[in-house]
């Protein structure tokens, strides 16, 4: 093929008229609709891990009991599972439909942003977790020793500690998360796989189209890894 | 320099502060402590000293609880220790600890270990625990370090800084365990002269510890312990230079004489 785009602009039209053809949503829409959900469900599964982290080293057995029972159920179920289970299981069978019963796209969103909360949420636990091992126990006894309630040591002491010595461990179950929000497609949320998967099977061009999907989710992920792997070592904890 | 209080001001020197009664503990198979009786009367300074392994440090963390007992009863200040919950943390509060690894928060400067206590558990306002923690600095000889985290101070400043946080919290008594022990030599001695400076101000302190320099010239009372009992108590002249017991004497000859 010796024509090229600079000398043909009308064969450049032709190769990328699938982007332009699509308004509902445009491919920019789709990939701002998985940046709202890696957003609210990172966020949801930070607090949500959090607290289950904080569970598994309770000093209350039926806490542990529960927090370790949820982490080892939840995250050995595909996430294609759980995330069909919210819509064709809670909603549809349960009625749980999150205040957005007429409005499918909003109810969908929600579902989905629940399932992956759930399921990311086991993986921050145990990554949390592993960051609270990291910590000294002489950093707790020396708070329990100042008189600080269980709930004081860990927030001020030990999670503080926890966090920082995880952050590059979060930083790839945040990318793990950002690429997982395509299972949402499953349940018909406008994001960026469901386009994908409706492009490819209206046009042509299947290379190109993966190509460019590719490299969305390569704009989202790669600047989250740099950022956070330079924010993990400015927080380092010295000891 | 500031004068800070640490001794409850006004309140007579009297009575007892920590009595602990036939308390047993063990560690699986060990008999690490057994049955222990000690009355550490108000403003009296013991020195717990006795070969590694005695179940000295197992019996200094039991008095705030960091080391639960399996029987035996063990009071401060006429209450009895609680099991869990708020109040063992209020009691906790009321017991100054100085630990052998320091255990400064890593993540907060000087300024702010000293302040945290003061503020979430005595409900101080920041101003006030600041200024206090400011003038406890100076006391120990490290107000010029408040802005730094731990890891750029040497383990004399630390310990000193530690020393600090604990008696930001206006304890009843201090629990020194093993204060000295991870320090390098030339830096043990200023951990030492604070603690003798507070032991002259009069707070109550139970020291475990190898520094038998500090015991001579501190203590009221020296508790020499081995295999998880109380085998002597004395008088530090009368321990050093006449020991009753052979444990005590054979302690002492190979501590002593080198």
């Amino acid at each position: 093929m010796s024509a090229t785009y600079a000398t043909h602009p009308e064969a450049r039209e032709i190769v990328f008229d699938f982007i332009s053809d699509y308004d509902d949503p445009t491919l920019l829409g789709a990939f701002w609709m998985t940046v709202k959900l890696t957003v609210f469900s990172g966020i949801g599964s930070l607090v949500w891990g959090t607290l289950l982290a904080a569970m598994r080293v309770s000093p209350v057995p039926l806490m542990r009991g529960f927090g370790t029972a949820y982490v080892n159920i939840v995250r050995n179920i595909p996430l294609t599972v759980i995330i069909v289970f919210t819509s064709l299981g809670l909603a549809d069978i349960f009625g749980v439909t999150m205040g957005a019963r007429d409005d499918f796209a909003l109810q969908g969103f929600r579902l989905a942003v629940l399932g992956l909360i759930a399921y990311t949420a086991a993986f921050v636990c145990e990554a949390l977790r592993s960051g609270i091992n990291t910590v000294p126990v002489g950093q707790a006894e020396a708070a329990r020793a100042l008189g600080l309630k269980f709930s004081q040591v860990l927030s001020l002491i030990v999670l503080p500690q926890a966090f920082r010595s995880v952050i590059g461990p979060l930083a790839n179950v945040l990318i793990a998360l950002t690429k997982n929000t395509t299972v949402a497609a499953t349940i018909g949320v406008a994001e960026a796989a469901l386009l994908m998967k409706e492009m490819i099977e209206n046009e042509a061009q299947t290379l190109l189209i993966g190509a460019v999907f590719a490299f969305g989710f390569v704009v989202l992920t790669l600047p989250t890894g740099l950022i956070l792997g330079w924010l993990s070592k400015r927080l380092a904890v010295k000891r | 320099m500031t004068e800070v209080s640490v001794a409850k001001e006004g309140v007579a020197a009297t009575g007892d502060l920590v009595v602990l009664k036939n308390v047993n503990k063990h560690f699986g198979a060990l008999h690490v402590l057994q049955d222990i009786d000690l009355t550490i009367a108000r403003g009296e300074v013991v020195v717990v000293i006795g070969p590694s392994g005695s179940g000295k440090s197992t019996l200094c963390r039991t008095i705030n609880r960091l080391e639960t007992i399996d029987s035996g009863s063990i009071t401060i200040d006429g209450k009895p220790l609680p099991h869990e919950g708020k109040e063992l943390a209020r009691l906790r509060a009321d017991v100054g600890m100085v630990f052998q690894s320091f255990n400064l928060f890593a993540h907060k400067t000087v300024l702010e270990n000293v302040t945290l206590g003061q503020v979430k558990v005595r409900k101080k306002d920041k101003k006030a625990a600041e200024e206090r923690a400011r003038a406890l600095l100076d006391r120990v000889g490290v107000g010029a370090q408040a802005e730094k985290y731990p890891a750029q101070l040497s383990g004399g400043q630390q310990q000193r800084v530690a020393i600090a946080r604990a008696l930001a919290m206006e304890p009843k008594v201090m629990l020194f365990d093993e204060p000295t022990s991870a320090l390098d030599p030339e830096m043990i001695n200023e951990v030492l002269e604070v603690m003798q400076q507070l032991a002259r101000d009069g707070m109550t302190m139970i020291v475990v510890t190898h520094e038998m320099g500090f015991a001579r010239s501190a203590a009221n009372r020296v508790v020499f312990m081995a295999d998880g009992r109380i085998v002597e108590e004395a008088s530090p002249d009368q321990f050093f230079s006449n020991p009753r017991s052979d444990r005590a004497k054979d302690f002492l000859s190979k501590i002593l004489h080198h």
